[in-house]
């Protein structure tokens, strides 16, 4: 499991590769929060590599949409199977979230 | 039959059992070990995608960080067992555990929505069939999935 970071023009674009969870979901929360320091303001979170996420993995992403727009900032998701598609109804977190089927249309939404 | 895969007769019962140390980075070692056991005995695939890996890493979770509060010299056992019906997961810890019927807070509550905590327990009750907590020398949690 791990996070890659790539920039696509303004966006800061991370896949997570494998697992959000509670064994690596502080390295997320500082891998983008660093890039917040650095003056990034939109950040795109994609899902499409991604197994499964339990409720820490999903607090991070709360913590960071909360973070990102204090600082002025964007947050999306994208590419969220069917699997993680239920877990944010169950959470309702589909209403916290800017999510996107695909990375070219999150991109395009910012 | 799928190929790699067994049909499961109602006498054939798997039982599995994993101690650890408490150490959050064993997490995703037992859950894959788990889902691998589920898929070989052909148990439903979206119950091998979602509902076991997410219900037990949040049980593992908890007794890890709050049972036995990270402590790695306290350790979590867990059991599996599957058959034709059913899984059960029993995760144990060496606290004091706590009360399931207290632990009533909807998470998907406007007040709560951005509560980056408090989902935990949430994901098993919406997941798994039954969630159950008992003492057995230990505090345990057991999950209980009915095959679909």
């Amino acid at each position: 499991m791990s996070f890659a970071i790539k920039k696509q023009g303004d966006i800061t674009v991370v896949d997570v590769e494998g697992q959000l969870i509670v064994g690596n979901r502080q390295e997320l929360k500082q891998k983008v929060l660093d890039e917040l320091e650095k003056g990034e303001r939109k950040v795109l979170i994609d899902f499409s590599q991604t197994g499964y996420i339990d409720s820490s993995g999903l607090g991070v992403l709360v913590s960071l949409s909360k973070k990102i727009r204090e600082q002025g900032g964007e947050l999306r998701l994208a590419n969220l199977n069917d699997d993680l598609k239920t877990l944010f109804e169950l959470t309702k977190l589909d209403t916290l979230f800017q999510i996107a089927d695909t990375r070219e249309r999150a991109l395009e939404s910012f | 039959m799928p190929s790699g895969r067994l049909a499961v007769p109602s006498e054939i019962r798997m039982r599995l059992e994993i101690e650890i140390p408490s150490d959050v980075d064993y997490i995703e070692q037992i859950v894959s070990l788990v889902q691998r056991e589920c898929r070989m005995l052909d148990f439903p695939a979206r119950a091998c995608s979602l509902n076991v890996p997410v219900a037990l890493s949040e049980a593992l979770s908890n007794a890890i960080l709050r049972g036995n509060e990270g402590d790695r010299a306290r350790w979590v056992r867990m059991r599996l067992c599957l058959d034709s019906t059913l899984l059960v997961l029993e995760v144990q810890d060496e606290g004091q555990g706590f009360d399931l019927d207290e632990c009533t807070e909807d998470p998907t509550e406007d007040a709560n929505i951005l509560r980056e905590d408090g989902r935990g327990l949430f994901l098993m009750r919406a997941l798994m069939d039954r969630v159950e907590r008992f003492h057995d020398g230990g505090n345990v949690v057991r999950l209980t999935l009915r095959r679909a």
